[in-house]
């Protein structure tokens, strides 16, 4: 059985060694299309902080690890997949043919439609040949726009002010990170980015970007003047990597849509991570997370179902996220934009950049949204997973949001 | 035989000396908020109870780690942090869910319950017993690990990271 995994992220990493735990004898090609050992894009901020070296973001430390498991690594873009005679045709014109087949290209970034995009000095942060990139141009005293404050943009704004650069960060949004946080936290998120010497514009739009003479780029906006940067960095978006996959008969949606065994509408095409169209726990809609634990998740149960034909149902991952933004570390989960007849429970003390708030529905916990709170925070998950149901804990919730670790003490 | 830490509320008096030992024995000070082993206290039922990490089979947060910085301890069976390369990412902190795997904002990276390389400070410290650490098969499935296979996907499956 020739089981070939297309995309070298967490989620085609863990699913090819979870494939050879399940199959010793299994023929294992994981492909990657790029040269660097498979790494994670959730250690680049750290890269750029300096905190860690390239080795640092690489998914497995262990420089033979694959060679270990006996899983093929190939270094090709894949151009095109033929499901009829199932075989991939790669970027050099050679061609693989799998048993099995594992789709887990993940994302790649967007930049919007704007004149002088394409110019020099303008960079996406997403991959680590972009971290170079930014890492020899964000010199200290250096001017820097950033455009999106998105969970991209926030993550990297600690590195980039570490690099000692100027920055300003252009939001179009009326708030920051608008997919994980309400107005509120939003707001006071914005108030600490300002405090430590950052300007933030929202509800601001980069309308293009032209040559200049004092510094190489000038940035022109909707509503104010004009800013010169020495680099401009794009983190306005991702999408589904799914490019390649056109010409073929795989049904594609926002990403690649798959059923409850993270399978295509092609009988032996899985697909997983941040291109897989997966079902969402919370509400039970097929959607995109785009996280690390979704990645995983998938990852693990795509290869149990490859192997083990379909023996395994994802009832749906809970879209989580943890942020640090320059110290101030937010998180959210499942519903925390609340449900239709829900009840709230909010704590908010601006003086110290703390917020809390949990969405119930009936007796359960169905999402929270938090600033300034991360002990035990992974309760959270337990309490939204298990379905826990609160009993008296509710009210006493509803009346100190703070107590969620006790709530959920008192209820396992 | 593989041994467990295993808890006993209602043997727990709140005088913290496992946290403090805890705190000590990894930090090297006094601090409860540094213990890894924190004891929780309802004051309506007049209840204490000490908390740590099971060291769960499915490793959640083992598994959600991008940079391979949790591994298993082969001869304790405990999941460890490789401080060295541990990026601070927190994904594990939301992955837990039993939120015992926590950051430490003064070192810039996550810590969890290590059974103290197979000492574990926190039951040597205990004047009640309510901390032991002793073979596993003593103690069963406890409650929690009990409760980790039903809260997600494929937990009884083989196919975890862990």
């Amino acid at each position: 059985m020739h089981y070939i995994i297309i995309g070298a992220g967490p989620s085609g990493v863990i699913a090819s060694e979870n494939i050879r735990k399940l199959d010793q004898n299994a023929q294992i090609t994981l492909i990657k299309g790029h040269k660097e050992p498979p790494y994670s894009r959730m250690a680049i901020p750290y890269f750029l902080e300096e905190k860690i070296t390239e080795d640092g973001t690489h998914i497995r430390h262990k420089s033979n690890s694959f060679n270990e498991q006996g899983i093929t690594l190939v270094n090709e873009l894949v151009s095109e997949v033929k499901t009829k005679d199932n075989t991939l045709v790669l970027s050099d014109g050679s061609e693989l043919v799998y048993d099995k087949l594992l789709v887990s290209t993940g994302a790649i970034a967007t930049s919007p439609p704007i004149e002088g995009i394409n110019s020099n000095h303008v960079y996406n942060c997403w991959t680590l040949e972009d971290a170079r990139n930014i890492a020899k141009k964000a010199i200290p005293g250096s001017s820097l726009v950033l455009m999106g404050a998105g969970f991209i943009g926030c993550i990297i704004l600690e590195s980039l002010l570490k690099r000692g650069v100027n920055l300003t960060v252009v939001e179009m949004g009326d708030r920051m990170v608008p997919r994980m946080m309400d107005e509120s936290a939003g707001g006071l998120l914005k108030s600490w980015c300002e405090s430590k010497g950052v300007r933030i514009l929202t509800s601001e739009q980069v309308i293009s970007i032209s040559e200049a003479k004092a510094k190489p780029l000038q940035v022109n906006l909707k509503n104010s003047d004009p800013l010169s940067a020495d680099l401009v960095i794009c983190a306005t978006g991702v999408k589904s990597n799914t490019g390649f996959l056109e010409s073929s008969d795989i049904k594609l949606d926002q990403g690649i849509l798959v059923n409850e065994f993270l399978q295509t509408n092609i009988e032996n095409v899985y697909a997983s991570g941040d291109v897989a169209q997966g079902l969402d726990f919370s509400d039970q809609s097929w959607s995109i997370q785009a996280i690390q634990p979704t990645a995983v998740e998938h990852g693990r149960i795509a290869a149990i179902n490859m192997v083990e034909n379909n023996s395994c149902v994802h009832h749906g991952s809970i879209n989580m996220n943890i942020l640090d933004t320059m110290g101030l570390i937010s998180t959210s989960f499942g519903q925390w934009m609340g449900v239709e007849g829900g009840e709230e429970s909010v704590l908010l003390d601006e003086q110290n950049f703390r917020y809390l708030n949990l969405q119930f529905k009936g007796e359960h916990l169905v999402g929270i949204s938090s600033l300034g709170h991360t002990q035990h925070i992974g309760v959270v998950r337990g309490l939204i997973r298990g379905k826990v149901k609160l009993g008296v804990w509710k009210e006493r919730l509803m009346n100190d949001p703070t107590r969620l670790m006790e709530a959920y003490i008192a209820n396992i | 035989m593989e041994k467990s830490l295993v808890i006993n509320p209602d043997k727990c008096t709140g005088c913290l000396q496992c946290e403090m030992a805890c705190s000590y024995e990894n930090e090297g000070v006094f601090n409860p908020a540094k213990s890894r082993i924190k004891v929780f206290t309802f004051h309506q039922e007049g209840r204490f109870v000490p908390y740590t990490c099971t060291q769960c089979s499915e490793a959640w947060c083992q598994q959600a780690c991008p940079v391979d910085a949790i591994s298993l301890n082969l001869v304790t069976g405990a999941k460890e942090v490789n401080e060295s390369s541990c990026v601070g990412c927190k994904v594990c902190t939301i992955s837990c869910p039993f939120g015992t795997i926590n950051y430490n904002q003064s070192s810039g990276k996550v810590i969890k319950c290590d059974l103290c390389g197979g000492d574990p400070k926190c039951a040597s410290a205990c004047p009640t017993q309510a901390i032991t650490y002793v073979d596993a098969d003593q103690t069963g499935l406890d409650k929690m690990r009990q409760w980790a296979t039903q809260t997600d996907n494929a937990t009884s499956n083989t196919a975890s990271n862990a």
